[in-house]
């Protein structure tokens, strides 16, 4: 547990930590309808003590808004992570532990996929099937399957060759429990931290789909539509897309930093 | 800055070169300071060979990196004495003292290093030339031609032949031994007045490591360079050393002239480290392999009461476990832009041979032979191309794929690595328990009971059952995959290097340990090895193997004692003999690379044929190989 704390350790637990109690605790303090209250004499005030983050062009409280739209944004990634777990997993690890034609078919359907940038890719899916909380999340974790694929294919080809799942086929461990009991555990600490790091990049794609008009739709609040918002007010108002747009990179700073460390701690050789 | 000047009488000839005095290293971990090594103090003179022996966690490493100032690069910290070198001019200079800048002047000019892994100590985007050119330019003031100049002389000078086309070739162009050819010129070329080497030739095959043993040798003699040599192989020390420096643990446990070490050892951890070593030749005479002594804690036991009883000699009688007709294993090499396959490697070639019940085979050769192939082409862990293989009435090759996971109960598998051999997310206990659940032979209380009592049949404490793999040492990580393999009651166990990883005294144990489990439970062993010293101890018969074939073949005493065919007789000379009044690697060997295994789609070899040059002796028709 010591490794936690390291200054890197503790920023990530600090920052996720209270990002993601914000974002459950959110609604205890913030109703809809409190972020959704328009001061009419205070539009596009700056902080002050009535508001200390500010308000938009609606004079809506940019620090309640943020607040309720922490849920949205960290809903919608994380569910699109586990989404590209669901799909990539399985594909990396058949691909990898099979090798051969299963192997060509299916990387060469995961290299069809990459030859298109994942933001796109996302678009053209939100825009196919219609924007929506669900469709963005389906959006977001397919576009981001093909790079886990390859990275757990990657990862499960350099286990297989290892001697101890020589010693398991020796000792008649059959393909399903091979792949559960010594393949898996041996790239997990890789894939929680591709995991935290995709989740980093998910909030950013949720933010490019709201801000392109393909993602969260009003009057729901999520941070990418709160920048979006705020485009045409950036020389008069600044904050309203600072706001959101500081607390985008520090969620994704934290879970970077987080990353990093989770991988050090999971590893058994340092408990 | 200047170093401080201790000394200006370096001119006198007796006084050394080196001289280490009262050494410590600390290095620092998220635990505090951990000593890497203390007290450490030995001299070295000019033109003389010292030796530092230990086995692994002994420092003999942190110390030669240390007088290149090199251990700090590692996270190390020199806190205490003095390494006292005498320069070209005469002044004698205190390493430890010493700024960064003087230092990089000394290293690789005053004092040359060679390390462990020819491969990874030659930058790969250059070429040969460039590296040695590069060197010779910085420390010699050399221009571009003149430094070429020099570089062919040195590549003549380490007897690389073809040295015009070396130049201009990459390091992955050359083969093992030739690459550290590459770094002994590189180490040699600004004439250092002491090379340090590393552990030189661990990573390469015996016959390799006797051209380099001779030629490290020549080179001392010719240029009258000190020689600071690391190695844990009491046999290459005997080969090599004026004297020996033993340590033990960050501490030094002996000194001496070589003689002195290896006829009058003083202290009980060298007695033992001897002891450890297998001896070419000790077995002559003897009908059956025989544990080795082992020394335990400074109690000198006599051999015949340390060791059990010897491992009798199944008779002829016997009935044949495995057998092994015809074996051919080919690998494609794939090419071009459509990966069509272009040449196969030929990496086994019509290989027969039989392990009767009971019976350790040996096969033995050097890197690339196919011997592990064989191996694992019996357990079908790779597919032959054609041949036979029957292990008590299966028809290995022709199994379906359910019943060759029952055959595989039969036999199991030894690795070399013990680091890579056991899944490190996987308790010990879940891994040996694996083959007894995979194949239902235990569950619930009598699983528990069965793990247990394989881990008193390997004499691993129980405590261990619940522990993860890092947590245990090398030897006893072994003990573990020797009882995974045990789990199933195997008739056949294949080792494939299963003792080359282990430091000497370890190794000892583990051979021991198989022996004992021979003979108690009858298991067959296919001993896969390079090392013909321990194939020596442990075999009932051996199979010589040269690029893909068996080229000799029968009882260890005809192998060894009468050795027919001219590969069998040029891996034994090579082998280092533990006895420093048999240098037998003074002069340069003939270098014979091996030929590639590589041919065109479409060759067909010729079938192997053999003479029976005596009962039960066969040796393949020189026309083949």
């Amino acid at each position: 547990m010591r490794r936690f704390l390291t200054s890197k350790g503790l920023i990530g637990i600090v920052l996720v930590g209270v990002i993601v109690l914000v974002a459950l605790l959110a609604p205890l303090f913030v109703s809809n309808e409190l972020a959704n209250k328009m001061f009419m004499t205070a539009r596009l005030k700056g902080p002050s003590l009535a508001h200390p983050l500010g308000t938009d062009q609606l004079g809506r409280d940019l620090l309640f808004r943020v607040m309720l739209g922490s849920q949205t944004s960290l809903m919608i990634a994380a569910s699109a992570v586990v989404t590209s777990l669901v799909l990539g997993l399985p594909i990396g690890l058949i691909s990898g532990y099979f090798r051969g034609l299963t192997d060509n078919v299916l990387m060469r359907l995961v290299d069809t996929l990459l030859a298109f940038p994942a933001l796109l890719l996302a678009l053209t899916i939100s825009a196919m099937l219609g924007p929506n909380l669900q469709n963005t999340i389906i959006a977001i974790g397919v576009a981001f399957t093909p790079y886990l694929a390859r990275i757990v294919r990657g990862e499960a080809l350099r286990v297989v060759q290892m001697p101890y799942v020589e010693a398991a086929r020796a000792s008649g461990t059959n393909d399903l429990k091979m792949i559960v009991r010594h393949i898996l555990p041996n790239i997990m600490p890789q894939i929680i931290v591709q995991s935290t790091i995709s989740l980093a990049f998910a909030i950013l794609a949720e933010a490019g789909l709201s801000f392109l008009g393909l993602g969260t739709q009003p009057p729901n609040s999520s941070w990418g539509l709160m920048i979006q918002t705020s485009r045409d007010y950036l020389d008069r108002a600044p904050w309203t897309a600072l706001v959101p747009g500081a607390a985008v990179a520090l969620t994704v700073l934290g879970l970077n930093m987080f990353g990093d460390v989770l991988r050090d701690v999971l590893d058994p050789r340092a408990k | 800055m200047d170093a401080p000047v201790i000394d200006r009488n370096a001119a006198d000839a007796v006084s050394p070169l080196v001289s280490v005095e009262r050494l410590r290293v600390e290095f620092e971990t998220d635990s505090g300071p951990v000593v890497g090594v203390e007290n450490v103090s030995f001299t070295i003179k000019p033109g003389e060979t010292v030796c530092v022996v230990g086995e692994s966690g002994s420092g003999k490493s942190v110390t030669s990196l240390s007088l290149m100032r090199l251990v700090e690069f590692g996270g190390g910290r020199i806190t205490e004495g003095a390494l006292r070198f005498a320069r070209p001019n005469g002044e004698v200079i205190d390493i430890v003292a010493t700024d960064p800048e003087q230092m990089r002047a000394i290293r690789g000019n005053e004092i040359g290093m060679i390390f462990q892994e020819p491969m990874t100590s030659l930058n790969p985007v250059f070429t040969i030339e460039r590296q040695l050119v590069d060197g010779l330019m910085v420390h010699k003031r050399m221009g571009r031609e003149a430094a070429r100049q020099r570089a062919l002389e040195l590549l003549r000078e380490v007897r690389i032949p073809e040295p015009e086309r070396r130049l201009k070739q990459y390091p992955h162009e050359l083969s093992g031994g030739m690459r550290q050819r590459v770094v002994i010129a590189m180490a040699i070329a600004c004439e250092p007045r002491l090379l340090i080497a590393d552990e030189p030739t661990t990573a390469l095959d015996v016959t390799i490591q006797a051209e380099i043993l001779a030629l490290i040798d020549r080179l001392k003699r010719e240029i009258g360079m000190a020689v600071l040599f690391i190695t844990h192989d009491m046999a290459v020390v005997a080969q090599m050393a004026d004297r020996v420096v033993v340590m033990y643990r960050g501490n030094v446990v002996e000194e001496g002239a070589v003689e002195d070490i290896f006829e009058r050892p003083r202290e009980d951890y060298t007695r033992a480290l001897l002891a450890a070593v297998p001896r070419l030749g000790s077995m002559r005479g003897k009908p059956a392999p025989e544990p080795m002594p082992i020394l335990n804690q400074g109690a000198a036991l006599p051999a015949e009461a340390a060791a059990p009883a010897a491992t009798p000699t199944p008779e002829g009688s016997r009935a044949v476990l495995l057998e092994v007709k015809h074996l051919t294993a080919r690998f494609p090499v794939k090419g071009g832009p459509l990966r069509f396959t272009i040449a196969n490697v030929h990496a086994v070639e019509d290989v027969s041979f039989s392990v009767r019940i009971g019976e350790t085979l040996a096969l033995v050769g050097e890197s690339g032979c196919g011997k592990s192939t064989t191996g694992r082409s019996i357990l079908r862990l790779v597919d032959a191309t054609s041949g036979e293989v029957t292990l008590d009435g299966w028809d290995i090759r022709r199994l379906s794929p359910s019943d060759l996971r029952k055959a595989r109960r039969d036999m199991q598998m030894v690795f070399q690595d013990p680091f890579a051999s056991l899944n490190p997310y996987r308790r010990l206990r879940d891994q040996v328990a694996e083959p007894l659940v995979n194949f239902g032979l235990a569950r619930g209380s009598e699983l528990d009971d069965r793990v247990a009592l394989l881990f008193d049949r390997v004499e691993l404490p129980r405590e261990f059952l619940r522990r993860f793999p890092h947590e245990l040492s090398g030897g006893q990580r072994q003990r573990v995959a020797i009882a995974r393999a045990l789990a199933t009651n195997p008739k056949l166990i294949i080792a494939d290097e299963a003792v080359s990883a282990l430091d000497v005294s370890v190794r000892a144990q583990i051979l021991n340990l198989m022996m004992e489990l021979q003979r108690e439970l009858g298991v067959s062993f296919l001993f896969i090895s390079h090392d013909m010293a321990v194939v020596e101890r442990v075999s009932h018969r051996i199979g010589v193997m040269y690029l893909g074939r068996i080229v000799e073949m029968g009882s260890r005493a005809a192998v060894f004692e009468d050795p027919r065919h001219a590969y069998t007789r040029q891996l034994l000379a090579a082998v280092p003999i533990a006895d420093p009044r048999q240098r037998h690697l003074r002069d340069d060997q003939d270098y014979r690379p091996i030929a590639s295994p590589v041919f065109p789609v479409g060759h067909t070899p010729p079938a192997s044929e053999y003479d029976e040059v005596a009962p039960d002796h066969f040796v393949l028709r020189e026309t083949q190989a």
